[in-house]
């Protein structure tokens, strides 16, 4: 349910219910009580107290139904202070303060990552920025964890490094699971209290304490950090887009994301993308080059990174609906600049498909929904599933996603390789053809690449996926890239050399590329 | 005044363009070559042909075709494709427009030495494209121009006794159906549109020879060549979402030259999940052409126009197709037209 028929829904600025043609309508479509305070589409007029419900209630909804949080499981909150991420702490803490058949059970905490540094902020405006945010984070109860961009700098390789499914536990049922957690909630319940009746938010205060992760909330950003500001504007002047430095930035915020998830032992990771940011990814990645990532881009969960699962509960939620709830509910969000916020539309091309699909959604109102529809339709490209085959499939060593780039005959890749290739060499002029002679079929001309001259981005390009390539195609050199992006790299391409080698003798042909999985 | 830049591949020549494809200075000689090489290497790779095969090529008079044809006549001498040419145009009816396009096609048969079939809206279906343009008034026109010309060069092609259609789709034109087909959630196209050869079970195989090409460097080509096309767009609007389509791929190209070819890759990619039904493909219960619905696209069109109802057959397509398939009892002016269209297939050679 995400249309957002009336407006635009894609700019995510709440105006006021309008009336719609015809006249307002005099009570709520669902109690048909209350006052009506806004329309979702033409004709639904909710009453505040009901639109509410709606909103919780999908919330809840989609959880229940895709049942992947098991209790008593840590969840992190990526929290941008945007709209949406705002929406989704607010809809947790609804879900946590419900009476006990309907809540959520699972231990949230949250995470902000400050990107002022690639952002052009200050310290100073940084050091507000950051205590505005401890205190909405402060008044949700939840531990928190604080980081900056910068310290991707001091990141492990082995955040580049998928973990097996195996390693967590399948034996136990999501239905064992649950009953389980409640006995154990109800035995852990009597014996403290001698009997039910302790309010929520004690226990849950409780569970927060207990929390190894707590003792991180009161970490502030050290000299670390502040030494490496110099460093990440180095390193984002480096990229001469700002297509690629606003792939890389999500490259990199989502790698320190999985790091904070695996060190503090959160097993998901909860994203705020809207319905309409959906949209906006989907084709927006589509023009990326990413057609064969998009459902994991975007879909309801991701498991990419094997040990910890990424979801995106706000999916179902327009821009517009979350604009309403937020200011009827007065939730409270922070406005922190991104990369191309002063960018011109045509700036990149994350700026030119937000504003063309805000422009045809105000031509066409079912823009948004119909795409983010189209999106609901993919699904992950055959042999790309990682829970049967023996062999772990090779993975980008930035998205981690399975490498789209082996060689299909008759590709747009095979067509952009030999176009680079010929330009290298002298040029086959017309009366040399290599058949000239010998016509016998129609596949006899047909070469192995040659490799030309060595641009620096070389040795790194074939750990890559398509679209990561065309990011670090775009930049000057590749030297400031954090350290652990080169040194799982180096990792990388030494145990190929040694597979290599060890598979020498058994191949009949010298071929570079990886095999066709 | 600056030296010249000189050629990035051979290094002697003088420059003369900068690929937009690779952003390469080169000479003439080398882009022309590489320009080959580079459809040669597709044709190749993709195993588009098969030795013996007659192909019919869609002239349309346009550069796209235009090239094709040239570059097929030419790839077919030097590498020894074995192949049988010929090229087909279909005479839409747009006065003008087409007279014109059709004298450059004729120039070309001309030039080529390859033999020319036209087939004509009017024999096909009764109905000429500024006859159905006056009934339907100036939108959707491409509609129907887009679902008569598919199945105007089919015809002609099995008539001719082809084993394949060549069309001059170029790389620009598929980036620019990816990018249609994913705004309005059409699947199945989807899939299909990024292919390189379609259609084999049934219906006569589609290939598309030059979908690696960029537009400007078929433009290119066929400027060093001194290829003589008809340059003017369809005087027929195409419907909204293909020109918003373009216009974004316009956009998308100015910030990142290869946008077309990450088009095109992201297509390729596509997965579809399995478990969404896709349209099957069946036969059209009226004329028998390839058909995911009990009758073609192109006869409930044509039902629309013959009722005198054209906007039926436009957007809701199962209103229509219950309209037609509950009560198969043809009126007089559907027996006359039908008749008029079966007597009318037939191909007019040059
Ligand atoms: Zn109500
Ligand atoms: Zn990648
Ligand atoms: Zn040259
Ligand atoms: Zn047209
Ligand atoms: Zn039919």
């Amino acid at each position: 349910m995400c249309e957002s028929e009336e407006g635009g829904g894609c700019g995510g600025g709440g105006r006021p219910a309008r009336a719609p043609r015809g006249g307002r309508p005099l009570k709520c479509m669902k109690c048909k009580e209350g006052p009506p305070v806004l329309i979702i589409r033409v004709g639904d007029a909710f009453c505040k107290a009901c639109f509410k419900d709606y909103f919780v209630h999908k919330f809840r909804a989609l959880l229940g139904k895709n049942r992947c949080i098991f209790p008593g499981e840590k969840v992190l909150l990526a929290f941008s202070g945007g709209p949406a991420s705002s929406a989704m702490v607010r809809q947790v803490q609804e879900g946590l303060s419900r009476e006990a058949a309907k809540k959520l059970r699972f231990k949230p905490g949250i995470l902000f990552v400050d990107e002022g540094g690639v952002c052009g902020q200050g310290l100073e405006k940084r050091g507000e920025v950051r205590s505005q945010l401890e205190r909405i984070l402060r008044a949700t109860g939840f531990p928190y964890h604080l980081v900056n961009l910068e310290e991707v700098f001091g990141l492990p390789g082995s955040i580049l490094r998928a973990v097996s499914h195996s390693a967590t536990d399948h034996s136990q049922s999501y239905k064992e699971a649950v009953d389980g957690f409640i006995q154990q909630q109800e035995l852990l319940q009597c014996e403290r209290t001698g009997g039910p009746g302790e309010s929520l938010p004690g226990r849950l205060a409780e569970l927060s304490i207990q929390d190894p992760s707590e003792k991180e909330t009161a970490e502030v950003p050290g000299p670390l950090s502040i030494s490496h500001t110099a460093e990440l504007t180095r390193l984002f002047g480096a990229v001469k887009t700002l297509t690629a430095r606003e792939e890389l930035l999500q490259t990199l915020r989502n790698h320190l994301i999985l790091h904070v998830a695996r060190t503090s032992g959160y097993t998901k990771v909860m994203m705020g993308d809207s319905c309409t940011r959906v949209a906006v990814k989907l084709l927006t990645n589509l023009c990326l080059g990413r057609g064969a990532f998009l459902a994991g881009d975007t879909g309801f969960s991701d498991g990419r990174h094997g040990d910890v699962l990424v979801l995106r509960p706000m999916r179902e939620y327009s821009a517009k609906e979350i604009a309403f709830y937020n200011r009827l509910f007065g939730v409270p969000a922070i406005f922190t600049p991104a990369l191309a916020t002063k960018a011109p539309d045509r700036a990149s091309i994350h700026r030119l498909i937000e504003s063309f699909l805000c422009k045809l959604q105000s031509d066409f109102p079912s823009t948004v929904s119909t795409v983010y529809r189209t999106g609901e339709k993919l699904g992950a490209a055959p042999g790309d599933d990682d829970s049967d085959g023996a062999t772990e499939p090779e993975r980008c060593l930035l998205c981690l996603c399975t490498l789209d780039t082996n060689v299909v005959d008759g590709s747009s890749l095979q067509s952009t390789l030999l176009s680079e290739e010929l330009c290298q060499k002298p040029p086959l002029s017309a009366g040399s053809s290599c058949c000239e002679d010998a016509p016998t079929q129609t596949g006899c001309c047909k070469a192995p690449p040659v490799a030309g001259a060595i641009p620096p981005q070389v040795w790194l390009l074939p750990l890559l996926c398509y679209s990561c390539r065309l990011t670090i195609k775009d930049m000057s050199c590749l030297e400031p890239l954090p350290p652990y992006i080169h040194s799982e790299a180096e990792r990388r391409r030494r145990s190929r050399a040694a597979m290599k080698q060890e598979i020498q003798e058994f191949l009949l042909e010298d071929d570079e590329a990886p095999p066709a999985s | 005044m600056p030296a010249p830049v000189l050629c990035q591949s051979c290094g002697a020549g003088r420059a003369a363009l900068r690929r937009p494809k690779t952003g390469q200075a080169l000479c003439r000689e080398c882009f022309v070559a590489a320009f080959e090489a580079e459809v040669h290497g597709t044709i190749v790779a993709a195993r588009l042909f098969q030795p013996g095969e007659t192909v019919a090529v869609g002239a349309s008079g346009g550069k796209d075709s235009t090239v094709l044809a040239h570059l097929l006549r030419l790839l077919n001498q030097r590498h020894g494709y074995g192949l049988r040419l010929l090229l087909l145009s279909v005479d839409e009816g747009i006065a003008g427009y087409r007279d014109d396009s059709l004298d450059a096609v004729r120039r070309n048969r001309g030039r080529l030495g390859l033999p020319l079939h036209v087939v004509s809206y009017r024999e096909l279906y009764g109905w000429s494209m500024d006859r159905i343009a006056r009934h339907v008034g100036p939108k959707n026109n491409c509609t129907f121009c887009g679902v008569f010309r598919r199945q105007a060069l089919d015809r002609g092609a099995a008539l001719l006794g082809a084993d394949k259609i060549a069309t001059g789709h170029n790389a620009d034109d598929v980036a620019e159906t990816v990018l249609m087909n994913f705004l309005r959630g059409d699947v199945g196209r989807l899939r299909r549109c990024a292919g390189i050869l379609t259609g084999s079970e049934g219906a006569l195989p589609r290939c598309k020879p030059l979908k690696h090409a960029y537009e400007k460097e078929i433009v290119l080509y066929a400027y060093f060549q001194g290829l003589d096309y008809f340059s003017t767009e369809c005087v027929y609007a195409p419907n909204a979402y293909r020109g918003h389509a373009r216009t974004l791929l316009k956009d998308l190209e100015a910030i990142r030259p290869s946008a077309v070819a990450d088009l095109v890759h992201s297509g390729e990619r596509l997965a579809v999940r399995e478990d969404v039904r896709m349209p099957t493909q069946g036969t059209c219960q009226r004329c028998g052409y390839l058909s995911s619905q009990p009758l073609c696209k192109a006869c409930v069109l044509l039902e629309g126009l013959n009722r005198g109802l054209p906007r039926l057959g436009i957007g809701k397509p199962s209103r229509m197709q219950k309209v037609l398939t509950d009560a198969e009892k043809p009126e007089v002016g559907f027996r006359e037209d039908s008749q008029q269209a079966s007597r009318a297939i037939r191909t007019v050679d040059f």
